[in-house]
């Protein structure tokens, strides 16, 4: 592991003081000299595999303020503190009761041990496990821009079927931006440029010709809450995560999907797609599919069609549409049989 | 007694508590890379990205300007010592420091030595090659692999089977089967990782180093750093997990050896987990074609089984599976072929039943797909062609519980219940599936040597330089001693897993507990024929017992008539205060230098197929459900039973827990498990434990075991059948036919997973 200078910032300004920059609009913050950390399960994995190389580290879990590790849950919204660990949401028994997808998003992540020390903000920024971005004697735009994607022919099982480009097709592979990207969650942001409000939609980006441009965040800006609204459908949601093992595994295929119900027929669906796409994928076509119908098998299976229309498969990722329609079709029967 | 130790059947021993269960649980076991060291210095490797070429140049100028950098090893550095060898206890015969050419992926280009593991895994990182790459190729179907017949390739696989005329029987059976089956590549992957500490005092060698071949590796060591074999010491009490992989000594053990000399310092160099992929052993990828004819009355006619294995460029790696699954049933004809396909890649190795766990999968699935053709109970169908002696040579079994095994297994499992339709059995959104297949694994035996040492006042060692890889060998060569010496368990101390001990075969191929018991059974016996003469000669405690039978119980000479003595006094009568005895245990068959051969490193191995008077199995039958759900199909096992019969079981907890690992790691291999490999890079890509599956957990729900007994005198004179290596034979084949009878679709390659059942 490279050497690096490490400090413990003691509050939110004075670690965005400790990044300020003056071109860290322009440098991605996995590219900065200066990064945060936060449990460090992503970011240190990273390091040691010398795909991460930052000169300096600032240590989140020293920052005073008590909001970045409260959940707070009203009548309408429940808000996450970024240094929240995923365990600890995981296992709020109001989160689960008022909205399950959330819960189980993070339950079926990764194990027990890197639950009780990711954090929340670090969980939604956690970069993809492509194998070969990972191994730095490969070719990766995303690690090295311009230089290739060793992926794109390789052993691509895991890739990406939709929100591809010619350059990058690796996986979002997180589960819990799944949920809230699916229930409109909003970010918050703080930075040396002042506060910002994000929709959770926008903070990913595709890869386009940038793959290492993965998120909207400027290298001196930094995630302080994450707050999801209760709605009519919140406690009508789940989280499906198909993979190849029962635990300890990343989602081949999952759905996050919540459900307003008028008695048999739709009103409104929510649905993100994780594990087949390049970023936390919310499925629009498959919800106005939805809209207005009575939810059965074939309504369900209509509306994979329309959330697989665009994919794009690799030489051995196909399997990854099929799997995919069917962990929707799956998630929507047995978000329809919940209890409203 | 309860699940974890269950109650002894005939023929079978105490589930004595493992004495280093409490070392074990509490940390306190300390494996070769925690010993700790004064002054020790840190190693790390720098490995190939390239596959196949030459390295033109090496630039170490920023790797030796990282503060803390002691010394870097790299080519022309290791031309005092001699190259590996491939073989009995050599890995490969790659000297990765000896030659530039590249032979496969993530070969050792140099090691670095700092004063901290960080400084050196940061100076290895920085370590530049370069290259004149030529494009490998990397498994069977690739561009410029070289094939070739793998009978008398090695010395391991001399000929292959065959019996009767097999195309004769072939055009002449009426129901046929004539399929493809393969299995992946796979990396043992212990949670120990693998490492090497080198300690020079003058010109006295130890190496700290998890092995299951102490003496092997001393003398392999000594002949590549041209020592005297006893100047070099191979220290290795614990392993976290062998499973073959700590078999074969690989090249970095002399390179480690050599830094530890030239920096005048102990050296450690632990393996990162992705290095290992391309510096230890593997599984290699087979494929399988197997043909089998039969008759309408179930009775097989004709059985041809053709197999290719990937090895390396300069090796002869071979498993050579033919020799047991042509010998399975009572085939008729039978023909059998084994190619080898040199390719681009490291040698493969010794994994956990190396040659039965590829080769009976595609014996037991054609078995299933034969059963369905011929719309008979696949249980019913081996019934039916149940041998009285083998095919080949015509010989008999030694012993063969195989039935007893399916009627025990099947009875626990429920199988009458199984509705045979395929596709019938459904639980709400979840198919259901049940199949079985056979287990199977030669036993053998190999010489080994033991020392025992009993005192006046009853306290017990034995010394063993075998290898406590997990099986539980040190407990039950204890228990061996406890029971012939009447001794309680908690006076017997056990020393393994050192080279200057006693000399003991590679633990590897199940031999262990065989040779091992028999070895300190003998010594044993010595020591009882000394007691007993004591004990019953004239002026003696028990002068006058004449020729009655004498025993040893609770620290007693015993006679049958009820008589005793103290041992204290009959060690008070020989006027001595310990005895000690030294034993050489070489198996029936063993050539007369068999035991010379041990003390050079060398094991002779006996058994299996290969003796005159009979055959040697072991045997089992394993029957699992499985459940696929009808939208997504991920496939789950609730529950497994497996019945193994092994001659006598020394000890019933330790036996359960390695019939019930192997099974786990049978349901691993048949749904998780797989290296991938980048086809055009003859790279491996999954080298870390997210990425390369195998169960967790929650994957692994009811396991049940039964112990079968059965009485063998043939095999050796513990009466005892390796079993560490049977469990996991025939379980990927049971899931296989599982998921067949669930879903009708028929996957013969393994791993079997979602891909293969969507769509
Ligand atoms: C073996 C393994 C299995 C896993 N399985 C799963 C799984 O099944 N599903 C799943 O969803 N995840 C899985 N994960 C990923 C895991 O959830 C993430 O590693 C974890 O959530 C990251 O959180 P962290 O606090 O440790 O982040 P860190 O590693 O500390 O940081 C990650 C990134 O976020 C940045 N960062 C952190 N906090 C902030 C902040 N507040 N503001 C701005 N930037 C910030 C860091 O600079 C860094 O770039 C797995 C991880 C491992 C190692
Ligand atoms: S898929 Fe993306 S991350 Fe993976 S190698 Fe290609 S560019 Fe790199």
């Amino acid at each position: 592991m490279r050497p690096f200078v490490y400090e413990r910032p003691t509050s939110v300004s004075a670690a965005i003081a400790m990044a300020s920059r003056v071109d860290a609009v322009r440098v991605p913050p996995t590219g900065a000299d200066t990064q945060f950390i936060a449990g460090g399960t992503n970011l240190a994995d990273y390091m040691k595999l010398g795909v991460a190389q930052p000169d300096r580290l600032l240590d989140l879990n020293t920052l005073a303020e008590p909001a970045l590790r409260q959940i707070r849950i009203n009548d309408d919204t429940i808000r996450f503190g970024a240094l929240v660990r995923m365990g600890e949401a995981a296992d709020n028994v109001d989160v689960r009761r008022r909205c399950p997808a959330l819960a189980d998003s993070l339950k079926f992540a990764a194990s027990g041990q890197l639950r009780n020390m990711a954090s929340l903000g670090g969980n939604v920024l956690q970069r993809t496990r492509c194998e070969y971005f990972r191994e730095i004697s490969w070719p990766c735009n995303k690690r090295e821009p311009g230089s290739g994607c060793a992926a794109m022919e390789g052993s691509n099982r895991q890739h990406a079927v939709l929100g591809t480009s010619d350059a990058c097709i690796a996986t979002y592979h997180g589960d819990f931006a799944q949920a809230l990207v699916a229930l409109d969650a909003t970010v918050e942001i703080e930075g040396p440029r002042g506060r910002r409000t994000l929709a959770f939609a926008k903070l990913h980006k595709r890869p386009g010709d940038t793959p290492d441009i993965e998120t909207d965040l400027a290298a001196d800006e930094l995630i302080t809450a994450i707050e999801v609204r209760l709605e009519r459908w919140s406690s009508r949601s789940r989280y499906l995560k198909i993979r190849d093992r029962e635990s300890y595994a990343f989602a081949l295929a999952s759905a996050a999907v919540a459900l307003d119900m008028d008695g048999e027929t739709v009103r409104s669906a929510r649905i993100a797609l994780g594990g087949v796409a390049t970023v936390p994928w919310r499925a629009r076509e498959a919800e106005d599919a939805l809209q207005g119908k009575v939810l059965d098998e074939a309504a369900a299976q209509e509306a994979a069609e329309a959330a697989f229309a665009d994919a794009r498969p690799r030489e051995h990722n196909a399997f990854k549409i099929p799997l995919g329609k069917r962990t929707l079709v799956r998630a929507l029967l047995e978000t329809r049989d919940m209890k409203g | 007694m309860n699940q974890a130790a269950p109650a002894p059947r005939e023929n079978q021993g105490d589930p004595v508590v493992r004495i280093d269960a409490r070392l074990k649980v509490t940390g306190q076991a300390g494996y070769p890379a925690d010993i700790v060291t004064a002054n020790v210095a840190y190693g790390a490797l720098a490995t190939s990205s390239i596959a196949r070429g030459k390295v033109s140049g090496l630039h170490t100028k920023d790797a030796r300007a990282v503060p803390g950098v002691l010394d870097i090893v790299t080519y022309d550095d290791m031309d005092k010592t001699d190259t590996p060898k491939f073989g009995n206890t050599g890995a490969s015969s790659i000297g990765p420091l000896h030659d530039k050419t590249v032979f496969h992926d993530g070969q050792i280009i140099a090691l670095v030595v700092a004063e901290t593991f960080e400084a050196a895994e940061e100076a290895a990182m920085l370590i530049r090659a370069d290259y004149e790459d030529e494009r490998p190729a990397a498994s069977f179907d690739s561009k410029g692999v070289k094939m070739e017949p793998a009978a008398g390739k090695n010395p391991m696989f001399k000929e292959d089977a065959k019996a009767g005329d097999f195309d004769a029987a072939w055009a002449d059976a009426t129901v046929k089967i004539d399929e493809k089956y393969s299995t992946p590549t796979q990396h043992h992957n212990p949670i120990e990782l693998f490492s090497t500490t080198a300690i020079w005092q003058g010109d006295q060698l130890t190496i700290h180093e998890p092995s299951q071949n102490v003496t092997g590796w001393k003398v392999e060591l000594a002949r590549q750093l041209k020592l005297d074999p006893a100047n070099v010491r191979i220290v290795s009490p614990y392993i976290g997990g062998a499973f073959g992989s700590k078999g074969p000594m690989t090249a970095r053990t002399a390179i480690v050896a050599v830094a530890a000399r030239r920096i005048g310092r102990p050296v450690r160099c632990v393996v990162n987990r992705m290095q290992a992929f391309g510096t230890q052993t593997y599984r290699a990828e087979t494929r399988h074609r197997i043909r089998m004819g039969a008759g309408k009355d179930g009775r097989i006619t004709a059985f041809g089984h053709e197999a290719w294995e990937v090895t390396s460029r300069p090796d002869p790696y071979v498993v050579g599976g033919t020799s047991a699954t042509a010998r399975m049933y009572n085939y008729g004809a039978v023909l059998t072929h084994v190619s080898l396909v040199h390719a681009d890649r490291n040698t493969p190795g010794y994994m956990r039943s190396p040659p039965e766990t590829p080769y009976v999968y595609a014996l037991e699935n054609a078995m299933d797909e034969m059963a369905v053709a011929l719309g008979m109970d696949p249980v019913e169908f081996r019934r039916i062609n149940e041998p009285e002696k083998e095919p080949i040579g015509g010989k008999p079994f030694s012993s063969r519980s195989l039935i007893k095994c399916y009627d025990q297994a099947s009875e626990a499992f429920g199988w009458s219940k199984r509705d045979p339709k395929v596709g019938s059995m459904r639980d709400g959104d979840w198919l259901v599936g049940m199949g079985c297949a056979t287990a199977i694994y030669p036993t053998a035996a190999a010489p080994c040597a033991a020392r025992v040492r009993l005192t006046a006042d009853g306290e017990v060692r034995v010394q063993c330089g075998s290898h406590e890889i997990g099986t539980g060998v040190r407990t039950i060569a204890g228990q061996m001693a406890a029971e012939r010496l009447g001794i309680g368990m908690d006076k017997i101390s056990v020393e393994m897993g050192d080279s200057a001990l006693p000399p003991a075969p590679v633990s590897g191929g199940s031999i262990s507990t065989a040779s091992v018991c028999s070895a300190v059974m003998k010594a044993c016996d010595a020591i009882r024929g000394k007691l007993f003469a004591a004990a019953a000669g004239r002026g003696a405690p028990l002068a006058g017992s004449g020729n009655a039978k004498l025993d040893l119980k609770d620290e007693e000479v015993v006679t049958e008539t009820g008589k005793s003595a103290k041992l204290a006094d009959v060690f008070k009568a020989m006027q001595v205060g310990a005895i000690e005895e030294y034993a050489e245990f070489a198996p029936k068959g063993s050539s007369p230098e068999a035991l010379s051969k041990l003390y050079a490193g060398q094991s002779e191995f006996h058994g299996g197929e290969n003796d005159e008077d009979s055959v040697k199995y072991a045997f089992g039958a394993e029957f699992v459900e499985v459940r696929i759900n009808s939208y997504t199909r991920e496939i789950r096992v609730p529950r497994i039973v497996g019945a193994f019969a092994a001659g006598r079981i020394m000890n019933t907890r330790t036996a359960r827990s390695q019939l019930m690992g192997g099974m786990i790691w049978g349901i691993g291999q048949a749904l998780h498990e797989a290296t991938e490999i980048d086809q055009r890079h003859a790279r491996y890509v999954n080298r870390d434990l997210q990425d390369y599956l195998v169960p967790v957990n929650a994957d692994i729900k009811q396991v049940d075991v039964i112990l079968v007994p059965e009485i063998d005198h043939q095999v050796n004179p513990a009466g005892v059948k390796g079993l560490g290596e049977l469990g996991n034979v025939g379980t990927a084949a049971a899931v296989a036919s599982a998921v067949y009878h669930a879903t009708g679709k028929r996957i013969r390659d393994l791993p079997i997973r979602i891909d293969d059942l969507i769509g």
